[in-house]
């Protein structure tokens, strides 16, 4: 019975019913890979931020603390011993699948895979299994998700973010901060930033969080941070059309070569498929308003709140 | 990563799938040696870019004079600005019918997608667009996997018969369980001929292989031959340069930002010269990250944009901080720092006498101005 509660309140979360979507002050959070280089240095970073980190995971460190944080061998004794909404996956490419796997077979219903350099076919897996488990997956290659004063999950630098009402999803990391500082700067909060990550195939789409945007009720309007390759915020758009509330974007990589990879493995021009004329005309067809440089972004939501 | 015909041909044939009898060549002695073990056989140039057959890349010579005329023309031209150093001499198959496979990722359902087409041996998203009903497509979930029947089912619709359609449907299995195998991105076979014998043959195969997960596919070759000379080089520190051919070398923090500072730049009316990012795994790499830019003749002005986040501004400082003590920035160089560890990054390079900027549409039109 509790537990049947307990699910259900965290669905209530992840419809984004409650203010921010996703995570907020109450989010109890697993860190995988916790006595790695990134991973306790990141601990530290949630922790000194207000985040509950509650539990550790790296196999064979049983019994050891991080920041004062249990660390266990597995996930599933991690969740026997503590209450866990979220988990940051912080351990190196070819074992993310495996953190992956393991933290959705244990339940967990947010799964933020931070690592870079995650294998295609791991990522087809990864998002085949979640999808059958009804998990939320975020990344990989992502800085995480924040709402700001209340919770983070990954290593986002909260420096230049402000509590307020506009979401933010952005396949890009440092671009993430820099236009969340934008916002800032023009005087707009944030509800929830979204990293959904750089790579090609991602547990969650711009379309995805979109929705959840749009449902929750702290949000006012949507910045979405896209960039060349793939059809993500084409798909998009279509939703768009249909949302109450405004969208603003920035589409990096107007002026890049096609056929080569820009650092994202999602960034990548073939043929016509994907290019910025493609994105920028599709979401301003859909009432998006599109920023030429990226300071204008603040100003335009502005205009439209 | 994408391999050369003769290296995809390779493993599909190792993994079942009928290939043309052919061997590579590398000089025009061996091409016609070759030649006349197979003829009648045809020339196919091994370059990495696309199109490469209407671009006069094949060539079906008569006989021998001919063919060492072709072959020599061809190892001295160029397709798309790649010159031609290997040409695959292949036995020259009896077409009935041309067909395409193909097996690549739905990206945004995250799932895999096979594709059959009675319509190849012409650019199939040409088909796509014009008979989108010659065109079979069916997603598949990478652990349910293609069962037989369904690739039976596939060929059955693109009109297979008989001892063909079993020929076809293997043919099908084989492609979907080598791109599972070989963590592939595209494995693709246009055309699979049908002989007038009604065998099933892979005229074409093109295999494009996830960079990602060539740690666990030793056999395959680890050097992208697409890349120019500093890209390998970049490469083999592990930092992300694309060439672009501009007078602005650009050197950021996160492919996104990165980005975003070749589209400021080209706002204010400036061409950047290259893409580099020093990220999460090579922000420390600053310093080689300069030489490299650098090296590029065309730079005029070095511009370097940064937001720390992962990549924290006073690493990457020290490193650019290096490469300016030890002389190796002769060009006019412009820095923009916000974001973590800027304060201090930007106070080491001011120190130096760099011009430093905390915004970076100011400095974007400064380095346009210099670049002038």
């Amino acid at each position: 019975m509790r537990m049947m509660k307990r699910q259900q309140k965290e669905l209530s979360n992840l419809r984004g019913e409650k203010m921010s979507i996703l995570i907020n002050k109450d989010t109890k959070v697993l860190v995988q890979g916790i006595t790695g280089k990134e991973g306790s240095f990141h601990t530290k970073l949630m922790l000194q931020y207000g985040t509950k980190v509650v539990a550790g995971v790296t196999p064979g460190k049983f019994g050891q603390e991080i920041e004062g944080v249990p660390v266990y061998d597995t996930v599933k004794e991690a969740i026997e011993n503590h209450h866990i909404d979220a988990t940051a996956i912080f351990v190196p490419g070819r074992f993310a699948m495996g953190a992956a796997l393991e933290a959705i077979d244990a339940g967990i219903r947010l799964v933020v895979v931070i690592t870079e350099g995650v294998p295609l076919h791991d990522s087809l897996r990864i998002k085949s299994k979640a999808k059958r488990m009804g998990t939320t997956v975020i990344g990989p290659n992502t800085p995480g998700v924040v709402t700001p004063s209340e919770c983070k999950v990954g290593l986002v630098n909260m420096d230049y973010l402000s509590k307020g009402n506009v979401g933010l999803i952005s396949r890009s990391g440092s671009l993430m901060t820099e236009i969340a500082a934008n916002l800032t700067d023009t005087g707009i909060g944030q509800s929830t930033l979204v990293g959904i990550g750089g790579d090609a195939v991602l547990g969650s789409t711009i379309l995805d969080v979109l929705k959840m945007f749009e449902k929750d009720k702290e949000t006012k309007g949507v910045v979405i941070v896209g960039e060349i390759g793939g059809t993500m915020e084409e798909e998009a758009s279509e939703y768009i059309k249909t949302m109450n509330k405004p969208v603003v974007a920035w589409i990096a990589g107007r002026n890049v070569p096609k056929g080569k990879r820009m650092g994202h493995a999602g960034a990548i021009i073939e043929g016509t498929m994907g290019t910025a004329e493609s994105k920028v005309g599709a979401l301003k067809k859909a009432g998006a308003k599109v920023a030429d440089v990226p300071w204008d972004i603040g100003k335009l939501m502005k205009e439209m709140l | 990563m994408r391999l050369y015909e003769y290296e995809a041909k390779e493993i599909f044939g190792n993994n079942g799938i009928p290939v043309p009898e052919g061997k590579l060549v590398l000089n025009t002695e061996d091409a016609i040696k070759t030649y006349n073990t197979l003829a009648p056989a045809i020339i196919k140039s091994q370059v990495l870019v696309g199109g490469r057959g209407k671009a006069g890349g094949i060539k079906f010579p008569e006989n021998e004079a001919e063919a060492k005329k072709l072959a020599e023309e061809l190892l001295s031209s160029e397709i798309k600005g790649y010159k031609i150093r290997k040409l695959l001499i292949e036995k020259k198959l009896n077409i009935k019918q041309e067909l395409y496979f193909g097996v690549t990722i739905d990206k945004i359902k995250g799932e895999i997608v096979v594709i059959v087409s009675s319509k190849g041996g012409v650019d199939i998203e040409e088909v796509a667009k014009k008979f989108p009903n010659e065109l079979i497509k069916k997603n598949v979930d990478i652990y349910e996997g293609l069962p037989f029947y369904e690739a039976m089912n596939m060929v059955r619709k693109i009109g297979l018969r008989g001892d063909t359609l079993k020929k076809g449907a293997r043919v099908l299995s084989k492609l979907y369980n080598l791109f599972v195998k070989y963590d592939a991105e595209i494995a693709e076979i246009n055309p699979l001929v049908v002989t007038d014998d009604g065998d099933i043959v892979a005229a074409d195969a093109k295999l494009n292989v996830d960079g990602e997960a060539l740690y666990r596919h030793s056999e395959i070759r680890k050097e992208d031959e697409f890349l120019t000379e500093l890209e390998k080089e970049a490469r083999a520190n592990n930092l992300g340069y694309v060439e672009i051919g501009g007078s602005i070398g650009v050197i950021g923090n996160g492919a996104g930002l990165n980005m975003t500072t070749l589209d400021i730049l080209r706002y204010f009316g400036g061409t950047p010269s290259n893409f580099l990012e020093v990220s999460g795994r090579t922000y420390m790499l600053a310093e080689k990250a300069v030489e490299i830019v650098l090296k590029n003749p065309t730079v005029k002005v070095l511009f370097g944009n940064f937001f720390g986040s992962a990549a924290r501004c006073d690493v990457i400082a020290e490193g650019l901080a290096e490469a300016f003590k030890k002389g190796k920035i002769k060009k006019p160089f412009i820095v923009s720092m916000r974001g973590m560890g800027a304060k201090e990054g930007r106070k080491l390079l001011k120190d130096l006498g760099i011009e430093v900027y905390e915004n970076d549409e100011e400095a974007a039109k400064r380095v346009v101005e210099l670049a002038r």
